[in-house]
């Protein structure tokens, strides 16, 4: 992807009565710039996360990548394909999971939908069946396979839903939203799946998502999108280092508290033998050990920020949200 | 020709989801053809009145009236999907369909299919052989064959309609009156010979939206009322109409691609 | 009341909104209400007999009232919310609020029906009125049958509304939004004489609807407007179209209610 920019045209609805009156004889437009200047490179066989904010653009740039979308500017190349220019011949290399809506059909058994699908992808009959064989291992979908995808739960959905984006054996796969509304047993299923789809047949994984979780589990390096902009593309790790630097000690003890604050620490709470600090990282090891020193510690406890609270917060300071 | 395969699939899956729900199946089933059924009583209801019209005798004219609802239901069921074009793009569905390497007026056509419509087809079919009964004129296997071709040129264009009504879609969120006008009005005037409508919406539902080509010049040659080859050319050429709507609705389909949803 | 005012507010701006489907809307009543004219007229050309039950400047104006006020009188009126919160259950949601169902619904669907009128009538009205020759829209032939017309317009808007209510009440029966409510809807329409106006059927068929209650939705307050059903005949019929929108709104009341115990009962 390079210098992608998508600029949408939308058409402004007047307010009131009096506004919508107006709207009989004359219509207004409004420009949204959902794409601005995007490039990124992604390399065969990789795990990537994109997240960032509602609206940031990140379904914007995965209907682009997926050649459904022309973009305004830019270029972009998959597998030596232009997406939206070679669709007919590129789809077929693609997988897609959208979290909220199905591409399976409703009141047949899924079983027959990937025997369409298979039609579909023009996939042949004993290719196809080893493939079955295999995704229904290793998603379990064993006894879910005769029934009709209305008598499913969510996670039984998710998983069927995987398996047939991936029976044509496509080299790419766009994840929207996969976790949405599963429960922990489903969504640890789905990451498990993923990875492992990943590591053992080389598909490169691009994951939208705004669950933390499914980026720790996952994600080798993320893409953050905000306002139609690439603002990090880089690890997970980078991404704490550069704005997670605060970690929570918190220190159990017998005795008294004495009058101990190490230097760099603030004091958040204090209750019957445990003190909780804020604390750069870089001065943990320092504090501890001052701490350890003061008082007969019984239990320390050095905790990052949530995943959840550093992306937040990081959307304030980039004031995307 | 696996796309007459995957067609074949489609149909057999959309069947079997269909008969899931088999009560509400006949039933609507049912309602469709009470709907069918009322407008013929009202149509023999004024003969019973007037006793003819403009020359035409009842039976010639319920033969038209047959054929056009033999077709339109023909083009309602396997043309659903494009009839209910707008909720597919509502709910994004249209990207899934992008997204298959297939032919997108296939995967469409396979999107939705309404059986229910059968209703209405048999009792368009009763009509006709009601109508041809009555008209010794026409039992030739030339004739019965042209009237053939009439219904499944009529059905072509019904199609075509609902394919233009579902283009509409991709410019604008209004236009559903314009289609219905088209489809449901269209249905309508076919019902009657042209000849009795006053001469420009004969020349418009010729050279525009060809149902004059499906309904009104095949009919005049099999009443006998004319003899020029042009009667029997004429629904071949609204069978072509296809052709122009299927045009711009990869227009249409372009046009989504740039500016999204 | 001001929850009912705001809704029918809702709405009218909604439909003000899609200025290019307000204008196709007009647009396709005429269509329509030509297509039927020409066919009428083709029937009256053809026809030597002179004992017509209505002249034909009357067919005119009864067929441009009746698209003028299409959305006002049609009883194959679907609206597919309700109907999808019957057949989901949802509707229970509903029942948590401290209002009457019926009421609450009819009110919703006489203001969608009057919203939807309102954009519609006078421009069709007064285009109609353009017209040459016998197609024009012309006034009604006196003071006193304008204002017995608008009764029975109002009259025919909330008869009309109230039949209509019998298709929701027959889908919290059958569970299931689809082919009755069609049969109903689609014999009510023959039966209210929009396929064909009421005095050209035969004879013994018009006895059997003079006794429904349908015709008075669209064949009287339409043909009274032409002048063809004379002023007394009017009062009465006014009369009786008042007594069948009590008994047919009591009555829906009533079996809405009973439906409704029975749907919460099985656990909507």
């Amino acid at each position: 992807m390079s210098g992608i920019s998508k600029t949408f045209r939308v058409v402004q609805r007047g307010q009131g009565l009096r506004g919508a009156a107006g709207a009989l004889f004359h219509r207004e437009y409004r420009e949204i710039r959902a794409l601005r200047n995007v490039s990124f490179d992604v390399p065969d066989g990789a795990l990537v996360g994109m997240i960032g904010p509602n609206g940031a653009g990140k379904s914007t740039c995965v209907k682009v990548m997926a050649g459904i979308l022309v973009p305004s500017s830019g270029t972009c190349e998959i597998m030596g394909y232009v997406p939206w220019r070679d669709r007919a011949r590129y789809v077929g290399h693609l997988g897609v999971v959208f979290g909220q809506r199905t591409q399976l059909w409703w009141d047949v058994p899924v079983r027959d939908s990937f025997e369409l699908l298979r039609d579909i992808y023009r996939v042949p009959e004993d290719r196809h069946r080893r493939t079955r064989e295999r995704y229904t291992d290793l998603l379990d979908l064993g006894d879910l396979l005769d029934r009709p995808l209305r008598q499913l739960s969510l996670g039984q959905r998710m998983r069927c839903e995987l398996a047939a984006s991936l029976l044509h054996e496509p080299k790419i796969l766009f994840l929207d939203e996969p976790t949405i509304g599963l429960d922990a047993v489903s969504k640890q299923a789905v990451r498990t799946f993923i990875r492992e789809i990943n590591r053992d047949d080389g598909v490169t994984v691009i994951l939208t998502t705004h669950d933390t979780a499914d980026l720790e589990a996952l994600a080798d390096r993320i893409l953050l999108l905000g306002h139609g902009q690439l603002l990090y593309d880089g690890t997970l790790e980078g991404l704490r280092a550069r704005y997670d630097t605060d970690r929570t000690l918190t220190v159990r003890f017998t005795g008294n508290a004495g009058d101990v604050t190490p230097p760099g620490c603030t004091l958040i709470s204090s209750g019957e033998g445990m003190l909780v600090y804020r604390i750069a990282s870089d001065t943990v090891p320092s504090a501890i050990a001052q701490l350890a020193g003061a008082l007969s510690l019984t239990d320390v406890r050095v905790e990052e920020k949530p995943v959840d609270e550093v992306i937040a917060t990081l959307y304030r300071d980039l004031r995307i949200q | 020709m696996n796309a007459f395969r995957l067609l074949r699939k489609y149909i057999s899956m959309l069947f079997q989801s269909a008969m899931e729900y088999r009560a509400s199946f006949w039933l609507t089933a049912a309602g469709h053809s009470i709907i069918s059924f009322t407008s013929c009583i009202s149509l023999l209801l004024m003969f019973e009145r007037f006793g003819q019209l403009e020359g035409w005798t009842m039976w010639e004219v319920l033969l038209c009236t047959g054929a056009v609802q033999t077709a339109f239901p023909l083009a309602e069921c396997f043309g659903r999907g494009f009839d209910t074009f707008r909720q597919l793009v509502r709910t994004g569905g249209l990207d899934t369909l992008l997204l298959r390497p297939r032919n997108i007026f296939l995967q469409i056509f396979g999107w939705r299919m309404d059986f229910t419509r059968i209703g209405r087809f048999l009792q368009g079919c009763f009509v006709m052989v009601l109508a041809v009964s009555h008209l010794p004129s026409l039992w030739f296997p030339a004739k019965l064959g042209v009237l053939a071709l009439m219904v499944l040129s009529g059905a072509a264009i019904f199609t075509g309609v609902f394919i233009l009504g579902a283009a509409l879609c991709f410019w604008t969120v209004e236009g559903l009156e314009v289609v219905n006008i088209l489809t449901y009005g269209g249905q309508e005037i076919s019902k009657y010979p042209f000849d009795i409508y006053k001469k420009p919406y004969l020349v418009f539902f010729t050279g525009i939206i060809p149902y004059a080509c499906s309904f009104y010049w095949p009919l005049l040659w099999l009443t006998g009322r004319s003899g020029s080859a042009w009667c029997i050319l004429a629904p071949v050429l609204g069978l072509l109409f296809l052709i122009p709507a299927c045009c711009i609705f990869k227009l249409g389909v372009r046009h989504y691609t740039s500016t999204g949803s | 009341m001001k929850m009912y005012f705001s809704l029918f507010r809702m709405k009218l701006i909604a439909g003000m909104q899609y200025r290019a489907a307000a204008w196709a809307g007009i647009a396709a009543q005429f269509f329509w209400g030509f297509m039927v004219i020409m066919i009428y007229e083709a029937f009256y050309r053809s026809s030597s007999a002179g004992n017509l039950p209505m002249d034909f400047d009357q067919v005119c104006r009864y067929v441009w009232l009746q698209q003028a006020f299409l959305h006002l009188f049609n009883l194959w009126n679907r609206d597919n919310e309700l109907l999808e919160m019957i057949t989901s259950g949802t509707v229970s949601y509903e029942l948590c609020r401290p209002l009457e169902l019926f009421p609450f619904w009819y009110a919703r669907l006489l203001g969608q029906r009057l919203a939807g009128t309102v954009l519609r009538c006078v421009p069709v009205l007064m285009i109609a009125s353009l017209l040459p020759g016998a197609y024009r829209m012309t006034l009604p032939p006196s003071v006193p049958h304008a204002l017995l017309f608008l009764a029975a317009l109002t009259v025919a808007m909330l008869l009309a509304t109230a039949i209509n209510m019998f298709v929701y009440i027959l889908t919290f029966k059958l569970m299931n939004a689809g082919g009755a409510t069609l049969i109903v809807s689609a014999f009510s329409e023959f039966l209210s004489g929009s396929l064909i106006a009421i005095p050209f059927m035969p004879k013994a068929l018009q006895y059997v609807l003079y006794v429904l209650p349908f015709r008075y939705t669209a064949d009287f307050p339409f043909r009274f407007y032409t002048g063809n059903i004379p002023m007394t005949e009017g009062l009465w019929s006014l009369a009786a179209a008042v007594g069948w929108l009590a008994v047919l709104y009591l009555l829906g009341a009533v079996l809405m209610k009973r439906a409704l115990r029975t749907a919460v009962l099985q656990g909507g």
